[in-house]
């Protein structure tokens, strides 16, 4: 009998093993099976559920009534207040997004272009700040920009003001500046990878046909560095449309955003499905937007020339 | 020179202590086609960057035109470049690329896409104008960076070693495709090569430069004729060198007695001459075997070291009685001996016309 199931199991063995081999794309699962396996248990997962979740409806005394209905996405899409929020948090995002690639920009453009020598070292000083948490560099701000705080307290002593300013701090200016601070990191690095990456003899070739340096910048450096900005503006637009703690901390309540909305459904407002309804409002919005955002840069880039 | 499109008045470059170009003073004529050759490190390409604006001089004046560059920024002056990476601009197409230094022009529409077609149709690249950068081959991405820079109608064309990515059989086809593209646009064409035989095939006049300095500066005949030193003798194709002492010279004739040959007239320039101690040069194809001694002429015994074939030629090198190494002999395989007659150890006579060897100075230690 040893001998016969021998027989049987060695050209099975065989045969898986073959099977494997032969498909690259099998293979390629096999290996990312663990990082698979969290990604569904963690993300795949609670998603459904928080999609399915949003078309439920609460009760008090925390039931849920499972009847399928589409009142929580009217609700957000209606509702005056987070209509305001949606368009608020948007807006937010939107400058943070634009100051944040506006400022990095000549930072990542000077170490590219002009550091010589130690290039990641400055990488790292200008990261510098992102090794503290990122709760603390809300706070500094929050004492940079309020009534008693830096500002204020340096204006005093030098005559400019008698009494310290009140609009410094809980509005969404306050908002935007935190923010284009705190997520500062994501744009120098790679918008500084993409200007790295520029052929030098680009330069010199655009230089060659008789552009100055402002022509050369639009032409060369700018289209080619596109890449770069759309990889930091996508990475800065998305999170800080979600971002909580900064407007919760320094935004007051003009400077509320979507999330602060879902946190409160979530908490003490004590409505579930129309948190989820709003995260995933929201959620989609947002990948419209960056859709709309990567396609039309895309178009234009085209056309530059 | 009076119709100099470039003169280079006192040319140096430092790098620190390191002089990459060291006091060149040289003129380009208008619609030359001009080499700069040498190894690489011996500042060629610095000094073509240099007149392309790309390098400052550190001393010395660059004149295009009679204008001196000294204040021109590079998008300024009247030069365009072929890069040696060729440098197409990977986001435009063909048709983008081509027409990038034309824009400050302010074209019409159908000027420009005209001057673009011909452009393109001058580097027989006709109807390629929608493809981008990289659906091109190598070859084609040369010719693009060609017409690029010629759609600008400069004075001067700098290229800057554009065939050595090419492969043998494409880079002598371009070679040939450059010279006749360049007589017939009419543009001054300064060229910078580490290859000696592209600068031979294709210059006007070729400097053939070292450390920094321009060694000598000809056309390609006198360079591999008349080579002034050792060291361009050495570069410029192969060169025999036999040490001798210098005895005396008549009208244009100098008479020296060199190791191996005993005493020999040679031509030379006897003003470059200094101390008795010279060198008799002697190209390999200027030395002609025999298997019997001629009946006249200079000639001299000697016995086959060893040969090698090379298809259209052959390479021989024979020893002869006084000299340490052997004696380098090219010769045409249409007139060849008859191999059985050649073999090593073989007798034979060598022989060489009178104005087969040259004198030169014998005041380089490198070699």
């Amino acid at each position: 009998m040893n001998t016969v199931a021998i027989i049987v199991e060695a050209p099975r063995a065989g045969f898986w093993r073959r099977w494997l081999m032969r498909s690259e794309a099998l293979r390629g699962y096999l290996l990312l099976s663990p990082t698979l396996l969290v990604m569904l248990g963690i993300m795949v997962i609670p998603m459904v559920g928080m999609v399915v979740l949003s078309f439920w409806t609460q009760h008090a005394g925390n039931t849920f009534d499972t009847t399928l209905t589409l009142k929580n996405y009217t609700d957000a899409f209606t509702r005056d207040m987070y209509r305001i929020l949606f368009m608020r948090s948007l807006g937010i995002s939107l400058l943070t997004t634009l100051f944040t690639v506006l400022l990095a920009y000549p930072m990542a453009y000077f170490v590219a272009f002009h550091v010589k020598r130690h290039k990641m070292v400055w990488i790292i000083l200008m990261t510098l700040p992102f090794w503290t948490s990122y709760l603390l560099r809300v706070f500094a701000w929050k004492i940079i920009l309020g009534y008693n705080g830096a500002i204020n307290s340096g204006l005093i002593s030098m005559g400019v003001i008698s009494e310290p300013l009140t609009i410094l701090l809980y509005n969404p200016t306050a908002v935007v500046i935190t923010l284009t601070h705190a997520w500062a990191a994501f744009a120098i690095l790679p918008i500084y990878v993409s200007l790295e990456k520029i052929d030098r003899s680009l330069l010199e070739a655009a230089t060659d046909l008789g552009d100055g340096p402002v022509a050369r910048f639009f032409r060369i450096v700018l289209p080619l560095s596109l890449p770069g900005i759309i990889a930091a503006s996508v990475l800065i637009f998305i999170p800080t449309v979600g971002d909580y703690v900064t407007p919760s901390l320094v935004g007051g309540t003009d400077g509320y955003m979507i999330s602060n909305a879902i946190q409160f459904q979530f908490a003490r407002g004590n409505n579930w499905p129309l948190g989820a309804a709003l995260a995933l409002s929201s959620m989609v919005i947002v990948t419209a937007i960056v859709l709309v955002y990567v396609t039309v840069i895309r178009r234009l880039t085209a056309r530059i020339g | 020179m009076t119709d100099a499109i470039i003169s280079l008045k006192g040319i140096t470059k430092s790098f620190g202590a390191f002089k990459a170009v060291d006091n060149i003073n040289l003129d380009i004529a208008r619609g030359e086609f001009f080499s700069l050759l040498g190894p690489s490190g011996c500042g060629k390409t610095t000094l073509l960057r240099m007149i392309a604006g790309f390098e400052m001089p550190t001393c010395g004046e660059i004149l295009i035109d009679g204008d001196s560059m000294q204040a021109v920024p590079p998008h300024l002056r009247p030069t365009n470049m072929v890069f040696q990476s060729y440098a197409i601009f990977p986001h435009l197409s063909v048709g983008q690329n081509v027409a990038y230094g034309l824009r400050k022009d302010r074209l019409a529409r159908s000027e420009l896409d005209r001057r673009v077609a011909e452009s393109l149709a001058m580097v027989k690249l006709t109807g390629f104008e929608s493809r981008k950068s990289d659906e091109l081959s190598g070859g084609q991405r040369q010719r693009v960076a060609l017409a690029r820079a010629l759609i600008k109608r400069p004075k001067v064309l700098l290229l800057d070693e554009p065939l050595g990515a090419l492969d043998r059989k494409l880079r002598e086809e371009m070679q040939l495709e450059l010279r006749s593209l360049q007589r017939s646009v009419g543009i001054t064409f300064v060229f910078v090569t580490h290859d000696q035989e592209e600068a031979l095939t294709m210059s006007d006049r070729v400097a053939v430069m070292g450390s920094g300095r321009a060694i000598q500066v000809a056309s390609p005949r006198d360079l591999y004729e008349r080579p002034s030193s050792m060291e361009v003798a050495g570069f410029i194709g192969k060169m025999n060198f036999l040490m001798a002492r210098l005895i005396g010279s008549d009208d244009d004739r100098i008479l020296v007695k060199a190791d191996g040959l005993g005493q020999v007239a040679a031509n030379g320039d006897k003003a470059q001459l200094n101390g008795a101690e010279v060198v008799v040069a002697v190209r390999p194809e200027k030395l002609v075997l025999h298997t019997s001694e001629p009946a006249s002429g200079s000639r001299i015994a000697c016995h086959m070291h060893n040969s090698a074939y090379l298809g259209d030629r052959s390479h021989y090198f024979v020893q002869v009685d006084g000299l340490k190494s052997p004696l380098a002999v090219s010769t045409q395989n249409a007139d060849a001996i008859a191999a059985s007659e050649l073999a090593d150890g073989a007798d034979l006579w060598l022989s060489w016309s009178d104005d087969a060897l040259l004198v030169l100075p014998a005041d380089e230690p490198e070699n």
